[in-house]
């Protein structure tokens, strides 16, 4: 299952087809939606089995709802999701028997786990739920907790509190596979772990991708992280897909001037190249009243006339690479790179 | 894979005291709290036990030996307007008093914790609809509404005990619905739900372990309450009919003595008093020993 990380020819693990969430934000007495954050809208993709996918992006663009949509912790407001062609929600692959394939990771080391339970019982739960016996759940439990670097006979019995963060992060990707998922959703989950920590803890999921053949979704806003576990990457923008590609090509010959922006506010590993020029000037736009076309157009520098009115779909770079961009598309019409206005971005130290 | 899915005997591991061990071990370390827990356990206990340690019998009164003072010969804390032995009476009175404030507490405690707890997880209209209902109880006082519903329902120690249990319904759902809200929306009860469980195994598994503590120690705190409004319905004869002993109707009946013998007078308030305070007191110990992290 691991050998064949072709996207193209492998089919599609997971497929996300056209997924919209627009939460109404409730004004009034009676609570009549005065607007609409247009959180996700319109988010297609596949993630293969064996791959990581990557999602990067601002605060704010998506990414979480995306995860959370994903696991049916909020229903979607239109869309599809499909596990290996079967809709979800329906006969063919019923909510339950989904969410055994696919597990989640939050951020929130802490408050992901009961503090009333101990960790075995937190792990065990899962199991528990899909008719597992309890002592088998509680032996499944402490195989994982040993499997993930903690000692069962020191931890299984304490309380999340009593436990670091790296730790308790441990215990949740512990629970997380207590289900035998295909698929894991990383949520951030090495965000809040300090730098030893994180590296520790993506190590260990590298480890045990290899051991139990599974899938990543991995969501993170560290371009760096990213790239280091990542096969694919996809770049959202305020609620949309800016692009998507195998992770060398997206880094080396980003096609979408968002992600070179996003690539460009790295840190330099090189002090004679330090930049000086911010990649990107302004805040992303407010979702509830997104801009007219192209999303990012108000803060591109090679917007054009065409830009501000339609609206660019994902256009192929290369084979698996591609970008909602239409200096992407030649029949677009717009002009190009070389109509550049960028000399009139403001330039700070 | 293989290696997850066997069956092994479990080996014993370390354990750490749980939440319930730390907070015993924390309230043992609180001495007012304890004091008050012991006072509380002693009042219970001589109610209990009241016919096999009162001197006297408290129905029995005779008319020559009216309103002696305490401290009477063979009348410890002297007799009442009726020639009654007030020390058998206080004692006796402790039995409706307690049971009077303590058992709407816990009927509401499982009436208001069923609303609350529904209305915090639900969400939604239910929650809207419910959290109105009880919103009307919340626009009258406690009391005018506990003197309203033993009024209309009749006096009596059972419709004193319903008209008390509907007066802390509202109040207990509110906390029940305040504290299950914010636990709604943590990453574990999330975790729970995208592991596939149902809404009711998460409230039981997952929800009820982290509200269960702070409603019911608010639901302690209204004991106090709820023996003084017993006690009023009782004073205005709304509660426990004469003769039986109970505390707020021997205020009642004794008011009329408060000239010439007020020391007597006030023995039934100042059991109300003790009883009261040492209900407060079990309840501030207990919230701070409860107050930790995990």
């Amino acid at each position: 299952m691991m050998t064949s990380p072709a996207a193209s020819t492998v089919p599609a693990l997971l497929e996300v087809d056209d997924l919209v969430k627009h939460f109404p934000i409730k004004a009034g007495l009676f609570g009549k939606p005065s607007a609409v954050v247009k959180a996700v809208d319109g988010v297609t993709f596949q993630v293969a089995a064996g791959e990581t996918l990557g999602i990067v992006g601002e605060s704010g663009c998506g990414k979480s709802t995306t995860a959370r949509l994903l696991m049916h912790l909020i229903t979607p407001t239109s869309g599809a999701l499909r596990y290996m062609g079967a809709p979800v929600g329906t006969m063919a692959m019923p909510l339950k028997a989904f969410r055994r394939q696919v597990q989640m990771v939050f951020q929130d080391s802490y408050a992901s786990l009961n503090p009333r339970l101990t960790i075995e019982d937190s792990i065990a739960f899962g199991p528990k739920v899909h008719g597992v016996s309890t002592s088998d759940s509680i032996g499944r439990a402490r195989r994982l907790l040993d499997r993930v670097g903690l000692d069962p006979i020191r931890f299984a019995g304490r309380y999340p509190h009593e436990l670091s963060g790296g730790q308790r992060q441990r215990v949740n990707i512990a629970r997380a596979l207590a289900l035998e998922p295909s698929v894991l959703i990383l949520d951030e989950a090495v965000s809040a772990l300090d730098k030893s920590v994180e590296a520790q803890v993506l190590n260990l999921l590298l480890d045990l991708k290899d051991e139990f053949g599974l899938t990543y979704l991995f969501i993170s806003h560290d371009l760096e992280v990213v790239r280091f576990m990542s096969s694919r990457v996809l770049v959202m923008y305020l609620g949309k897909v800016a692009e998507v590609g195998p992770t060398e090509s997206l880094y080396n010959s980003s096609a979408h001037p968002y992600t070179t922006a996003l690539l460009g506010s790295m840190l330099s590993m090189d002090p004679d190249h330090r930049r000086t020029a911010a990649p990107l000037a302004g805040d992303p736009p407010n979702p509830i009243n997104p801009p007219s076309g192209c999303r990012f157009h108000t803060r591109c520098d090679f917007s054009a006339a065409l830009c501000s009115t339609r609206e660019p779909g994902l256009t192929a770079v290369t084979a698996l690479h591609s970008a909602a961009c239409h200096m992407a598309d030649p029949a677009s019409g717009h002009p190009g790179k070389s109509s550049a206005t960028a000399a009139k971005r403001v330039v700070s130290t | 894979m293989n290696a997850i899915g066997a069956t092994v005997v479990l080996e014993p591991v370390q354990r750490s005291p749980g939440y319930w061990a730390t907070v015993i071990r924390r309230f043992s370390r609180d001495p007012l709290a304890v004091g008050a827990g012991i006072v509380i356990l002693l009042f219970i206990l001589m109610a209990i036990f009241a016919p096999y340690i009162v001197p006297h019998d408290p129905y029995k009164g005779m008319a020559l030996r009216r309103l002696r003072p305490p401290g009477s010969e063979g009348y410890l804390l002297g007799t009442d307007e009726l020639g009654r032995d007030m020390l058998s009476r206080l004692i006796y009175g402790g039995r409706l008093s307690l049971f009077m404030g303590v058992t709407p507490v816990f009927i509401a405690l499982f009436f208001g914790g069923i609303i609350g707890v529904t209305a915090g997880f639900v969400g939604g209209w239910i929650n809207t609809i419910l959290m109105r209902i009880i919103d009307v109880f919340f626009a009258f006082p406690s009391v005018l509404l506990a003197i309203a519903l033993s009024g209309a329902l009749g006096a009596g120690i059972a419709n004193g005990l319903i008209s008390l249990t509907v007066v802390f319904i509202p109040p207990i759902a509110r906390v029940a619905e305040s504290v299950t809200t914010s636990v709604r929306t943590r990453d574990y009860v999330e975790a729970a739900r995208a592991s596939g469980a149902s809404g009711f195994r998460i409230v039981r598994t997952q929800v009820l372990s982290n509200v269960a503590g702070p409603i019911f120690v608010y639901s302690m705190s209204l004991i106090a309450v709820s023996m003084i409004l017993a006690s009023g319905l009782s004073f205005l004869g709304l509660g426990v009919k004469p003769p039986e002993p109970e505390w707020g109707l021997m205020l009642n009946t004794l008011r009329t003595a408060i000239y010439s013998q007020p020391v007597l007078a006030a023995l039934p308030g100042l059991m109300i008093f003790i009883t009261s305070i040492m209900f407060n007191l079990l309840t501030d110990g207990l919230r701070s020993a409860m107050d930790i992290k995990a």
